[in-house]
């Protein structure tokens, strides 16, 4: 049985003489959430546009095992010349059925912009939209490009969780690039650290205690999986004392 | 009663109008009007050709407009230069050709004016019958392509990603713009015919809040213009083609002011 989505074997892309990225290699598999970290310019978002085929001059093996793709790019601007409301925004790509188009936009909490002018939203309600977007057409290969940048601290934590749910849910293979790596180390199966080209490789736990991953994000960064590996069940509240989450 | 000549002209100028809406809320959104005129412009050199091996006018018009196209497509990719200087370049060598290869043609009569300008009173049959059929199957084609064209104007990046490749439908809806001013050229001319596609959709602009409905408006004002221009041209006495742009013109006109009341409502609410 084959459940990987998405295989890159030594991707490439070089513009202009110059490597972006360079000899990379990973899988994803349904299910799994893999994700990219780096410094700005390691070529995170090219290795994703490479996994999705945007640039058709790559080098090296892209295989993708699925059409159900969704995709939230890291930018996007859309013309003032269309007339987009949210609606037409979210059957952009495929016409969807109107429950699970209003599911989504629950899921992402903006249900009451289904009829607004694209142009009239904030950054964080469109960044909503498009992640309730890409979930709606239920896919089976989910490429989220930095997706909760622009969103509020509540609505960051809520957004990444919604991500799990979906991985677990819907049985989808995850590629994430995301800057938070407290939440990379806590809540992904798989992490590619890049630099131009792979620095490390391998479970969360195993790249927080490589050196490469230290020297690039420095030690403090690697505390963050010995502060996150536990599951909270508590929050505290301003004056310290515990609350128990209700689940 | 209307005389014949004028219902012909009314038939042809419809046809037009409804293919012109769609294809010209597509200008608008994909910042395409002066490719628009490029294409326009290269269709002297197709009238040239078409006089020269005596072919059908709307064929030959095509038939350069295309090959224009695609080699702007081409040129594109080959050289650093913006996409406004070749197109200055390719319509102003294409003009050029055109008004060279005319002065060789002397033998043949030759009206340029109706050429400029359009001369839809002197529509016949056989031109009626290629605005209708040649615009059923621009429609079509747009229709069948419509999500994968949308989908790209909106974001080229998520087109592709999601499996729409916009790179074939891009190229399609040029082969459109090619086919649209092959039909209309004899209505409105190579200089007006830029402006019946782009002056109802940014009329239509004005007025809508999502594509389906630019599109509706777009087509209807389209036709309204036609009829409006027309009409004023038997009444006045003025040119048919520059008569259907003035009375699209003023449809735009009367859009701002919708557009105005609009703004100032959503200001007090």
């Amino acid at each position: 049985m084959n459940n990987v989505v998405a295989k890159l074997n030594n991707a490439g892309l070089k513009i202009n003489n110059t490597w972006l990225v360079k000899g990379v290699s990973f899988e994803v598999k349904k299910g799994e959430i893999v994700t990219l970290i780096g410094p700005n310019g390691s070529g995170k978002s090219t290795t994703a546009k490479i996994a999705l085929g945007i640039y058709k001059n790559a080098e090296g093996h892209v295989d993708k095992y699925t059409n159900k793709i969704g995709y939230v790019p890291q930018k996007i601007s859309i013309d003032w010349t269309l007339p987009v409301r949210v609606i037409d925004f979210m059957n952009l790509t495929e016409q969807l059925k109107e429950k699970d188009l209003d599911d989504a936009l629950n899921l992402t909490g903006v249900k009451n912009l289904k009829y607004r002018n694209i142009k009239s939203l904030s950054g964080g309600e469109f960044q909503r939209v498009l992640i309730a977007r890409a979930i709606a057409k239920k896919p089976e290969f989910l490429v989220l490009d930095e997706p909760v940048q622009g969103v509020d601290f509540k609505g960051e934590i809520a957004l990444y969780e919604l991500i799990r749910l979906i991985s677990e849910n819907l049985k989808c293979g995850i590629l994430l690039i995301s800057h938070d790596l407290h939440v990379v180390m806590s809540a992904t199966d798989y992490v590619v650290c890049l630099n131009g080209h792979i620095c490390c490789s391998g479970t969360p736990k195993t790249v927080a205690n490589n050196h490469n991953y230290k020297e690039l994000f420095g030690d403090r960064a690697s505390n963050t999986l010995s502060i996150y590996e536990h599951k909270h069940d508590h929050t505290h509240s301003a004056d310290g004392t515990i609350k128990t989450k209700k689940i | 009663m209307l005389d014949d000549f004028f219902i012909r002209a009314l038939i042809a100028g419809l046809g037009v109008a409804i293919v012109t809406g769609p294809l010209g809320c597509f200008t608008i959104w994909r910042r395409l009007s002066f490719f628009g005129d490029t294409l326009a412009h290269s269709a002297l050199l197709g009238v040239t050709l078409a006089l020269s091996f005596e072919m059908n006018i709307s064929f030959a018009v095509f038939l350069i407009s295309a090959v224009v196209a695609i080699f702007l497509i081409n040129l594109q990719r080959v050289t650093n230069l913006p996409g406004d200087a070749l197109l200055g370049l390719l319509a102003h060598s294409t003009l050029a050709l055109g008004l060279v290869t005319i002065s060789f043609l002397s033998f043949i009569r030759f009206d340029i004016m109706g050429l400029l300008f359009g001369d839809i009173l002197s529509v016949n049959n056989l031109d009626i019958l290629i605005i209708w059929l040649g615009g059923a199957i621009i429609l079509i084609t747009l229709k069948i392509i419509w999500k994968p064209l949308f989908a790209s104007t909106v974001n080229y990046d998520l087109a592709q990603a999601e499996g729409m490749n916009p790179d074939r439908v891009n190229i399609i809806f040029t082969l459109l713009m090619a086919a649209i001013i092959a039909i209309s050229i004899k209505m409105v001319g190579l200089l007006l015919i830029t402006g019946m596609l782009i002056m109802p959709a940014a009329m239509a602009r004005n007025l809508s809040d999502n594509p389906l409905m630019m599109v509706f408006i777009a087509t209807v004002g389209g036709a309204l213009s036609v009829l409006l221009g027309l009409f004023a041209s038997l009444e006045f006495n003025s040119p048919s083609g520059p008569s259907i742009i003035v009375a699209a013109l003023s449809l735009f006109l009367l859009s701002l002011i919708n557009l105005k009341r609009i703004k100032i409502k959503g200001k007090v609410v």
